[in-house]
């Protein structure tokens, strides 16, 4: 890159920006970038519970009605804990990172890819029984009730539901494309990513991205009520 | 009035209120503008560049003045905020003897009706001076605001939900109506006037028909009409039966619903229990009601709604004296279309005893707090 | 004049002809385009805000055009309905808010905190190709066929009745919600990590601290209007939703979402401009600004407090007593802060050595607007007045005194202050005074009669209205013509300047802080070595390099003769 080049008077480490002076300023600023911008996330997030929250407040019966009956609590919970395993795959690749030792940090990269596909497999069968059975909000919309509950307010719970795991499973994917990209430049060995920072920064991002299911499963799947 | 105003007339028993705390305000504000105005200038003169003036020891920072100066803005912008809080929560709060005036707003005009007589006008509303009114105020579409500038008046007519405020009228003449929230093209066009009468106008108004000839009958009339047309009547009797609760002495009751809430039977529960019974679905009971919700539109229900009140107020048997006190002047207008209402005690062991002493208003929205449960205490 | 007077540890880049600045080093497009230097994208930025500005303003001239008649007779309702919501959407979303930070605070933030560029220089061009993108997307739909919603969005208007372009403009407001976040990210990592050595957090400009409160305001407030407005789009297209009551949904939710971003985007806005007051002031004063901790505390209260207090929006929808009363008494409570803001700049003139350049006089008129801004906004948060006249012109003008007579003065009080800086040319003075003084009388002709139309009972968004309010709208539109003159003029000597102004020296008013050790205009990598400050801000006890000394007359020093006793 013609700045750093320019710029690479004295000796810097070769994956040093120019307007850093060292590589602690460069990665502990990485960092804080990296919390602020997960904050933005957690706000984004924060929007959909809130309207979540306030939906349920005013219509407890529908809610856990629709979540107990039609959503599966089994593949939820099997989906919970295919994310945690890759949490904890991803922190294993992390502390290769630092080890620099590359081939099991390829090894825990691509299980946490196997786990993300995994992931989404399941929620891909989900999805299409709630599609089969007319959940998908809409001019199609159907709604069965045992207890003869409101079809509109059912309609909000499963708009909730696609946005709030839609939106999480965006989250997923993306994140499937940068292990991707992540994975081959470690095996291409770059230099861009030899040093641990960059496996570090996606760790975080996969952290949050597991926590915010942490979230939505008791609330879709698990939380009772009052019947 | 003069012709070149800079405050609206004063038409309400509100607005003198309203006025008074916003001169209150623009003297605050003329001081405190005046004051940095004033300093700015006369420090940014005095110490221009090159004048001679005495610099020596400049200070940069005092905590005691911070502190000086930070105390009575807060003090007087907490005053303020209390002086607020009685008009505003006065508008929420109808005297028990209001008479109520039904508005629904729909692209682009507002329809009103009258309930003691009955009586529809269109983007026109004519009262008389001197007595309170209730509005119940509903959207048929978008988000539109009643606003009538002279009373110092307004509410937002809400889809889906009923917001109440009241106003009592003090002088003869001919108001600005408005929208006050955009609603769409002709937002600026969605008004008309509000025409306030001495008594005896509005009394020959009112034998006269009212502008609009349309006098077929009171809402409760309408109700009735209404009722027995879809043949409510058919589950709902006199007493709560196995197929369906009463609607005698509905009004202002505490109802335990099937999905663990409690609610207030106020207008927007009604409103609801007629659209998404679903919603309102009553311990004890099975969901075999129908929804109106695309059969029926606001007007209807309102009368439907106005035809359960007049069935008698759940609410107001521990508050009868106070409803008593306050006949509605008009009272004599409504033939009472209804068998007459006979207080009814939990019947049906389904339905779980609920006590009418309650008269607390609805927590939450406006359509809640302010309907039928008021002993005029604020 | 000798360089010992310069605080020492800074390493003055001496202005030299043959050096190339960052302006020069290159010239082709792509150079431009593809920028990461945080000085460029600022360039690129103010230009793309600058079109911005002048097509809401377009707007703007054609309401106030067709106001003058009471039937208004240039446009159909439904145009007049597009004009307001261009004009509101475009002054808002891509004028002001990035207007501050993202030229004056991308430009500046690492040359005051002595560094060679923002964190993340390639985020920095993700922004503007952001903002562009959505700024494209959003104008187009709003040309092409427009948009009627307003610049609020309230459902289920949004939703499902409006027929214009509101999904496509939706589309580019979510792209352009992202710049700003990235750029708030980008701010955020900066100021925290990459302050030079011996700038401590209570050595930072109040500059740096506006916008590192701006920032936060941005992280936390944006994601969720783009989530809200992501939303309406998503009922909007599909017809399914959870803010239509139709299906059960709740309308006044999307009041409370969008007004959780949008209060604290008024703060968005003005604290940036707040923090160039501060900068100006302190220059034009030669004082340090007069209680350092409590301002920067005070702009750290309205960021926190100004999350609290978005319900004074809504005290007219049904929103419960007590709620209302909730957000009206912390409303009076967030404006504690202003205040404290307010008294201790007029204290700062205290024993000062005022000089009337004309960023100080956009920098007076600034304070004293946003005083009546302010203070009616405290009309607003008033339960009962509030109800009188909410969605009247009396908020029109509310905050138009805040935007337009605070924030958009504060900004022009900048560009004025750090042009120099930016481009290395002075601007011609007394012009600049002329449009100075335009703008503040205009802008009260403009704008005061609204108050007074307002309280009358005016509505706003009225395309038609009662004949007995004439009047104050022409005055009205007579005002808003003195104050595009007012703009117009600057626009004008300018880009005059580029060409024919002055060369400035690298401290052409003598002003303390690092941006002003450095060449004008700055070379690519702003420093050649980092500097070390040990120095609190503010320090004009000691003269500047370069600072004018003649007192007799406020005039410009010769921009030779300043450079020349650099040397
Ligand atoms: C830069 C933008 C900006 C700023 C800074 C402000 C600042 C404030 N605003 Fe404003 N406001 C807007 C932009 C802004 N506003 C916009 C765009 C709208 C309309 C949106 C729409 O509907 O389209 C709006 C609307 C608006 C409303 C809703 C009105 C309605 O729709 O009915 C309210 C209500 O409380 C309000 C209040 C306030 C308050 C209390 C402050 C305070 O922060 C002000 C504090 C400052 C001072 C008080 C002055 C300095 C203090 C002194 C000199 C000391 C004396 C002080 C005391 C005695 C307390 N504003
Ligand atoms: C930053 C915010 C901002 C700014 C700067 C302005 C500036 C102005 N505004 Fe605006 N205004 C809003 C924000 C702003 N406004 C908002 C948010 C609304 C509410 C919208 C809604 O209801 O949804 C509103 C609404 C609004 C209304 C009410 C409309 C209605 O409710 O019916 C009016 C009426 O007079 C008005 C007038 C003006 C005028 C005369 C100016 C003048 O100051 C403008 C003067 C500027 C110029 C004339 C441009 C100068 C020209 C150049 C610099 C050259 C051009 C160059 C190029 C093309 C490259 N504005
Ligand atoms: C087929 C039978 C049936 C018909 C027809 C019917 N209802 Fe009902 N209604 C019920 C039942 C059962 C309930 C109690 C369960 C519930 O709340 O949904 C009820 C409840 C109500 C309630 C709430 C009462 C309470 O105590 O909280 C109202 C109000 C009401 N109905 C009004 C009407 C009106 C008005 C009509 C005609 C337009 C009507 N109903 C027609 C069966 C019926
Ligand atoms: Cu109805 Cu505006
Ligand atoms: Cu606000």
């Amino acid at each position: 890159m013609s700045v750093e080049a320019a710029h690479d008077a004295h000796g810097h480490h070769p994956v040093q920006y120019h307007q850093f002076e060292d590589m602690e300023q460069q990665n502990e600023t990485y960092i804080v970038g990296m919390w602020s911008f997960l904050v933005t996330e957690i706000m984004f997030f924060g929007g959909l519970f809130l309207a979540y929250s306030i939906f349920r407040m005013n219509n407890q019966a529908i809610f856990t009605e629709a979540g107990h009956r039609y959503l599966e609590v089994d593949k939820g919970a099997f989906n919970t804990v295919v994310l945690l395993t890759s949490s904890l795959s991803m922190a294993m690749c992390v502390y290769y990172a630092q080890k620099a030792d590359r081939v099991k940090q390829l090894l825990c990269l691509g299980f946490t890819l196997l786990c993300s596909f995994v992931f989404l497999g399941v929620k891909a069968m989900e999805w299409s029984k709630e599609f089969a059975e007319h959940h998908l909000p809409g001019a199609n919309f159907a709604y069965v009730s045992d207890a003869h509950l409101s079809t509109a307010k059912a309609q909000i719970f499963f708009c909730l539901y696609f946005a709030m795991t839609g939106l999480h499973a965006i989250h997923v994917i993306v994140g499937i494309l940068l292990m991707v990209v992540l994975g081959v430049l470690i095996a291409a060995r770059r230099p861009g990513v030899k040093y641990y920072m960059p496996v570090e920064m996606f760790g975080l991002y996969w952290h949050f991205v597991d926590i915010v299911w942490i979230f939505l499963f008791p609330l879709f799947y698990l939380i009772p009520g009052k019947r | 009035m003069n012709n070149f105003p800079l405050v609206p007339d004063q038409a309400s028993t509100f607005a003198k209120q309203v006025d008074d705390i916003f001169l209150a305000l623009t003297s605050l504000t003329v001081f405190f503008t005046v004051l940095v105005f004033t300093l700015i200038l006369v420090l940014a003169i005095r110490y221009r560049r090159g004048s001679n003036v005495n610099r020596a020891n400049p200070s940069d920072h005092n905590v005691l003045v911070e502190i000086a100066w930070t105390t009575p803005p807060l003090i007087l912008g907490l005053i303020m905020f209390v002086w607020n809080v009685k008009p505003y929560a006065e508008a929420f709060n109808p005297p028990a003897n209001a008479e109520e005036i039904f508005v629904i707003g729909k692209r682009w005009m507002w329809h009103l009706q009258h309930s003691a007589n009955g009586i529809r006008e269109n983007n026109e509303l004519h009262v008389p001076m001197g007595r309170p009114f209730k509005l119940t105020i509903i959207s048929q579409d978008v988000i539109h605001g009643f606003y009538v500038p002279d009373f110092r008046m307004k509410r937002d007519a809400m889809p889906g939900q009923y917001n109440t405020v009241w106003f009592q009228a003090t002088k003869p003449g001919k108001h600005h109506l408005f929208c006050s929230e955009y609603c769409g093209t002709n937002h600026s066009e969605m008004g008309g006037w509000v025409y306030v009468m001495t008594p005896e106008d509005y009394n020959n108004w009112v034998k006269s028909g009212g502008t609009t000839a349309d006098k077929a009958s009171t809402p409760e009339q309408a109700g009735y009409d209404l009722f027995t047309q879809l043949a409510c009547g058919n589950c709902h009797k006199d007493k709560d039966s196995m197929r369906a609760p009463s609607l005698h002495n509905l009004f202002g009751r505490h109802r335990s619903l099937q999905n663990g809430q409690t609610a207030i039977a106020d207008d927007t529960y009604i409103r609801k229990a007629i659209r998404n019974p679903e919603e309102t679905l009553l311990q004890g009971y099975n969901a075999t009601m129908p929804s109106y919700k695309d059969s029926l539109d606001e007007q209807q229900i309102h009368d439907l709604i106005m035809y359960i009140k007049s069935l008698g107020n759940g609410s107001a048997v521990s508050l009868q004296k106070a409803t008593e006190a306050a006949t509605k002047p008009a009272g004599g207008a409504n033939p009472s279309a209804a068998p007459a209402s006979q207080p009814v005690g939990s019947a049906t062991p389904a339905v779980p005893a609920v006590s009418a002493g309650q008269p607390a208003a609805a927590p939450g929205t406006a359509g809640g707090s302010a309907t039928g449960t008021v002993g005029g205490k604020f | 004049m000798s360089a010992e007077a310069i605080p020492p540890g800074i390493v003055l880049e001496r202005e030299s002809a043959s050096r190339p600045n960052y302006l020069n080093w290159s010239h082709s497009v792509k150079d431009w385009l593809l920028t990461t230097d945080h000085k460029r994208i600022a360039i690129l930025y103010l230009v793309s805000i600058t079109i911005m500005f002048g097509l809401g303003g377009i707007a703007a001239m054609a309401i106030r055009a067709e106001l003058t008649s009471p039937h208004g007779h240039l446009m159909e309702s439904d145009t007049y309905n597009k004009m307001f919501t261009m004009h509101g959407v475009v002054m808002i979303f891509f004028f002001l808010v990035p207007s501050i930070p993202a030229t004056l605070g991308n430009f500046l933030l690492p040359l005051m905190l002595g560094a060679r560029d923002l964190a993340f220089p390639r985020l920095n061009l993700l922004s503007w190709y952001l903002f562009t993108l959505g700024g494209v997307i959003a104008l187009g739909a709003m040309i092409c066929g427009g948009v009627d919603t307003g610049w609020t969005f309230y459902t289920p208007y949004s939703s499902i009745y409006s027929n214009s372009n509101v999904a496509v403009t939706l589309v580019g407001l979510f792209i352009a919600g992202f710049s700003s976040i990235v750029t708030g990210i980008n701010f955020i990592a900066t100021i925290h990590k990459m302050r030079a050595p011996g700038l401590t957090w209570t050595r930072l400009p109040l500059f740096i601290w506006a916008h590192y409160a701006t920032s936060i305001i941005i992280v936390l407030g944006t994601p969720v209007v783009a989530v809200t407005l992501g939303l309406v789009l998503v009922e909007r297209t599909l017809h399914i939703g959870i803010f239509d009551p139709a299906i059960g949904g709740d309308p006044i939710l999307f009041q409370h979402m969008f007004w959780f971003y949008s209060h604290p985007a008024v703060y968005i806005m003005i604290l940036p401009a707040m923090g160039v007051i501060n900068e100006v002031l302190a220059c034009f004063c030669r004082k340090r600004i007069f209680g350092y901790t409590f301002v920067c505390g005070s702009t750290l209260a309205i960021a926190v407090f100004g999350f609290m207090v978005w319900g004074h929006h809504m005290f007219v929808t049904g929103q419960s007593l007590y709620t209302g009363m909730i957000f009206s008494a912390l409303s009076f409570i967030v404006a504690v802060p202003s205040a404290i803001k307010v008294f201790n700049w007029t204290a700062t003139i205290y024993k000062g050595e005022v000089w009337f350049s004309a960023p100080m006089i956009y920098c007076l008129g600034f304070i004293g607007l946003f005083t009546i801004g302010g203070l009616t906004g405290l009309y607003c948060s008033s339960l009962s007045v509030d109800v009188h006249i909410n969605m009247t012109y009396f908020v029109v003008a509310h905050f138009h005194y805040v935007m337009v007579g605070g924030a958009t003065l504060g900004y022009l009080a900048g560009l004025h202050f750090w042009w120099p800086k930016m481009t290395g040319r002075m601007y011609p003075e007394g012009w600049a005074k002329v449009a100075a003084g335009l703008a503040f009388v205009g802008f009260n002709l403009t704008f005061f009669p609204q108050f007074i139309l307002g309280y009358l009972g005016m509505p706003r968004r009225y395309h038609y209205y009662p004949a007995e309010f004439q009047i104050w709208h022409v005055l009205s539109t007579a005002g808003s013509s003195v104050l595009a003159l007012g703009y117009a003029i600057p626009l004008v000597y300018f880009l005059w300047s580029l060409k024919y102004g002055e060369k400035a020296g690298p401290n052409p008013w003598g002003a303390a802080g690092l941006e002003w050790t450095v060449a004008s205009p700055p070379t690519q990598f702003n420093f050649d070595e980092l500097p070390v400050v040990t120095w609190e801000a503010y320090n004009y006890d000691v003269p500047h390099e370069n600072a004018i000394v003649d007192h007799s007359k406020n005039v410009l020093p010769d921009a030779e003769g300043a450079s020349h006793s650099a040397h």
